[in-house]
């Protein structure tokens, strides 16, 4: 047996790539929990086409899987790749790009064929013609491999048994990475409980790519990532959209009140529904609305009732949202708008991240029409900041809008879960009924503005309350001319009044530097990455990252003046830098990317080196 | 529980119903008719105020809610259906009632309106159809006749109306009715009948517009023409109308004729039988048939009621299935997941 050795890495980043049909997500997921069973830190990203089923074999149908996972902290899942697996040539075209020069290229050659090339656009076969100089290039033929695993398993078909393929690479990668097999094998024997044969035929598929590994004397190194120095405490990984769900459960668990979800099916905020329905021990009530404009009216339905009211969507969603939210606004009742932001403008862009509906979430209704902004900044995070959002809600009597993005929704990464009783309070306080016969005065304000939520079936306290213009304290319909201009400024100053209730904003680097690097929402992992990089060369860079986009902390200005360059990196083509410089007079530059994908470190780091210098 | 029990016995008179706001439609207006009637049946439901709740959307007939003192939402066009859905879900011990109009229901709204009705949520749905877009100052609308001549169809619609009570049916509703403004003592009965629907009940009301439509349903409504023009439907009781009570609508096969009581008996008669569909779609055509040659009559009343379990009522029996299967929620069990590891 040839002598083996073992390189230890410090951080590594393998992508999947398949057909959509390949299981590559299913893959990338079963090293991902492996990575974080093994103590890992990790970022993932999937990336797959809009179809469900593209045809077989083209460029349009090919999914993806990023993993990043290191023996130090992560914040990304990764720019370049350092693996690259192509289960056929469409995989391998779309994603050589991601590979780094002298990576590794994992390819099952039964992919390669001419029909497969043909598709791919390839004149010639990439394996044989020169063009993959320069990197690692590993040959399986996953195919043929994984048929002779499982050939005497006789009663089922060969398609049946090439849907094994993915566990023969995932077996390989496990050798390859050193990992151990029982966290998969026994995912497999969960799945497959109700069916021996596919089971045995995955199970041998994934132990004959891990021998194969083993047994090939062509492959002399293995590698081994150890646990990353991550604080002390119990983790599980996390998905953001899986995250948000859960926080939602909490703040209702903790609030005492039932959770309702309005909802229509939407990329990528579909999978906040899907994990919501399951949930009705919890008393969760999830309702698939027969529109989005439904979805939401449902959800204010609930919310006047006494109820959590949420509705969950992505930008073509809010647009038909916006008329209700301004009713919410109007009507001063709690409610939760959850936008999953993907490419825009229209359909624009289903599986793609974006930030562009910064400007909508802020300003995109009729009339004066304030309402509280929140933007979640790493798939876990989306668990604290929903569960703020409600908070704000339910004590400040008002619809609140809460910012994800497909970058985070999809993406995942290890998350120190609280328990219970770490989780703040939520005190929800109901207007008391009333026998004396004194009126009861929907829209008198306590000292923080904010109007009393009485519950239908609470005696004395009956009112009616609309959409349009109320009078001050009393509720009643009004069109005085003074009366609308004192609504209006009522209804932004109590918003604005929320930053005497949320945290001061903080910024991490030096307090005094060369300049300071303001983003809001998924780009956190990138730019802390770049400015952690920046820093180590010496440069000095300050990071700062806004949760509360409306409204902003109160000290948020005096951040903003202490550094004499303001970066503004967004996904999108300037949004936030338009409210930065409009609030602050702050001669802020922007650097933005609108490519349906994140920002790399290394091109933030490059970006900033050219304002800076 | 007590204390609703007390509540009830508590006697409400319709003065009770009446809220402090000026009621703002046009003198004449055929709403006023229909508060009146909705603030005679409340105090005979036996439930206090606080339990009930109307929502509307945007229209005259949407002000509604400010009329009555009971808990009310007025909220955005075509919505009220939607927003109704969504208390009614988590609130299931809420009397719920819907206020909405023929433009309202049908044009903006007439995608959650055929959805609460397929749901079958158990809530009750007044629609006020008076043919004719009122607040926005009189356009057609889906219900307006073809040729209509309207602000915005100057030389008459082209567009052809729906027909409320076959849409409704043709959306699966469980209780679907007709009556009028210039009849209380029917429209207080198919009010009653609706609060005792169990499951959406819809009820179209035929309005007088007296500013953009004065007279549409004059036929039914002024004492000259209605007893010609219209059918009263009773269940289990044969179809007879007429001047002299001495016509009859006789089913030939499929097709509903009219007949005369000199040459038929009251047993050759379709007899009314609310719990037939069939018998509810034919009814709900028959004013179409109206040629110039045959004259049909309007049928009001109950045109057909079904039991069906509400959307509520299975919600709440799926909860309990669930919470049998997994137990009562755990939120550390929910937090922790499935897989974890501990960091040292």
């Amino acid at each position: 047996m040839a002598k083996r050795t073992i390189e230890r890495l410090q951080e590594v980043v393998i992508k999947f790539a398949g057909d959509s049909g390949d299981g590559m997500q299913l893959t990338g997921g079963q090293f991902t929990n492996t990575a974080a069973l093994v103590g890992n830190d990790l970022g993932t990203f999937p990336d797959f086409p809009a179809e469900i089923r593209a045809p077989q074999g083209t460029l349009a149908g090919v999914s993806g899987f990023q993993i990043n996972f290191g023996s130090k902290e992560i914040f990304t899942p990764g720019d370049q790749c350092d693996v690259l697996v192509a289960m056929n040539a469409a995989a391998l075209k779309v994603n050589l790009n991601t590979l780094r020069k002298g990576g590794t290229i994992i390819v099952n050659t039964s992919g390669f064929d001419a029909k497969n090339l043909k598709l791919a656009g390839y004149a010639s076969n990439p394996l044989d013609d020169g063009s993959l100089e320069g990197y690692n290039l590993i040959r399986i033929d996953i195919t043929k491999l994984t048929r002779e695993a499982t050939a005497d398993i006789t009663d089922l078909g060969l398609k049946e048994k090439d849907r094994c393929k993915n566990m023969f690479v995932l077996g390989f990668l496990f050798w390859m990475f050193d990992r151990p097999m029982d966290y998969t094998l026994q995912a497999l024997q969960n799945k497959f409980a109700k069916n021996p044969s596919v089971l045995e035929a995955n199970v041998r598929a994934l132990k004959a790519g891990y021998n194969y590994g083993d047994t090939t004397e062509t492959f002399t190194t293995r590698y081994r990532v150890e646990k990353a120095p991550m604080a002390p405490g119990e983790y599980r990984n996390i998905m953001g959209n899986q995250a948000l769900a859960l926080g939602l459960v909490a703040a209702a668990q903790k609030s005492g009140l039932k959770l309702f979800l309005g909802s229509y099916p939407i990329t990528p905020a579909s999978d906040i529904l899907h994990e919501l329905a399951r949930y009705k021990n919890f008393g969760v009530i999830t309702f698939q609305a027969e529109d989005e404009i439904a979805g939401i009216c449902s959800a204010i339905g609930a919310a006047f009732g006494g109820n959590i009211g949420v509705t969950t969507t992505s930008g073509p969603g809010m647009a038909l949202k916006t008329e209700a939210i301004g009713l919410a606004v109007m009507l001063e009742l709690p409610l939760v708008i959850c936008n999953i932001q993907r490419g825009g403008p229209s359909t624009g862009l289903p599986t793609k991240t974006e930030q562009a509906d910064l400007l909508q979430a802020l300003y995109g209704r009729n009339g004066e029409c304030p309402l509280p902004v929140l933007a979640a900044c790493s798939p876990a995070d989306c668990f604290d900041t929903v569960y703020e959002a409600v908070r704000i809600a339910l004590n400040h009597m008002t619809p609140v809008i809460f910012l994800s993005d497909g970058y985070l929704a999809n993406g995942s990464e290890p998350w120190r879960f609280p328990t219970a009783d770490q989780l703040p309070e939520i005190k929800v306080v109901f207007a008391e009924p009333r026998t004396n016969g004194t009126p009861f005065l929907p829209y008198q304000r306590d000292e923080r503005l904010v109007r009393p939520w009485a519950r239908p079936g609470t005696k004395g306290l009956e009112h009616r309350i609309g959409g349009l213009e109320k009078e001050d304290i009393t509720g009643n319909i009004s069109y005085e001319p003074e009366n609308h201009e004192h609504m209006v400024k009522v209804r932004e100053a109590k918003v604005e009044r929320i930053a005497d209730f949320i945290p001061l904003q903080t910024t991490e680097g030096p307090e005094q530097g060369e300049a300071l690097i303001v983003g809001w929402g998924g780009t956190y992992g990138a730019i802390k990455a770049a400015v952690q990089d920046l820093n180590e060369q010496g440069y000095r860079i300050a990071q700062t990252h806004l949760r509360y986009l409306k409204p902003f902390p109160k000290n948020l200005g005096e951040i903003l003046h202490r550094y004499p360059k303001v970066i503004v990196p967004e996904i999108n083509n300037g949004q936030l830098i338009k409210v930065l410089r409009d609030k602050y007079l702050v001669p802020a530059v922007g650097i933005n990317k609108i490519q349906g994908i994140p920002f790399t470190k290394a091109e933030l780091v490059q970006r900033i080196k050219e304002l800076v210098n | 529980m007590e204390e609703v029990l007390k509540e009830q016995t508590v006697k409400l008179t319709p003065k009770d119903f009446q809220t402090d706001q000026d009621v703002r439609w046009c003198p004449g207006c055929g709403d006023y008719s229909i508060l009146k009637q909705v603030h005679t049946i409340l105090p005979q439901l036996g439930i206090p105020r606080e339990q009930i709740v109307f929502v509307s959307g945007i229209g005259c007939s949407s002000r509604f809610p400010y009329y009555t003192e009971t808990y009310g939402l007025h909220g955005i066009h075509g919505r009220a259906t939607a927003i109704a859905a969504g208390l009614k879900a988590t609130r299931p011990d809420l009397s719920v009632w819907v206020v909405t109009g023929d433009g309202d229901a049908l044009s903006i709204g007439g995608n959650h309106l055929i959805h609460l009705l397929r749901r079958n949520f158990d809530i009750n749905v007044l629609m006020f159809n008076n043919e004719i877009y009122g607040l926005t100052k009189g356009q057609y609308s889906p219900t307006s006749p073809e040729g209509m001549v309207a602000k915005s169809t100057p030389y008459g619609s082209i567009d052809h109306p729906f027909n409320p009570i076959a849409l409704a049916l043709g959306a699966d509703a469980t209780f679907v009715a007709r009556s009028m403004d210039r009849d209380p003592a029917h429209l207080q009965q198919m009010l009653l009948r609706c609060y005792h629907h169990r499951g959406t009940a819809f009820l179209e009301i035929l309005q007088n517009c007296n500013i953009y439509n004065d007279g549409a349903f004059e036929l039914f409504t002024e004492k000259a023409t209605k007893k010609e023009h219209t059918v009263f439907l009773e269940h289990g009781k044969p179809l007879v109308f007429g001047e002299q009570q001495d016509k009859g609508i006789r089913l030939d096969g499929f097709t509903p004729r009219v007949v005369s009581l000199k040459e038929f008996s009251k047993e050759d008669l379709m007899i009314h039988d609310e719990t037939d569909i069939n018998k509810a779609m034919i009814l709900s055509r028959l004013y179409e048939m109206n040629d110039g040659e045959h004259v049909y009559p309007k049928p009001f009343g109950v045109f057909y009621m079904r039991q069906r379990p509400t959307y509520e009522d299975a919600l709440q029996q799926q909860i309990e299935q669930v919470i049998a299967k997994l137990g009562p929620p755990d939120l550390n069990k929910l937090l922790r997941g499935r897989e974890t590891w501990v960091v040292e």
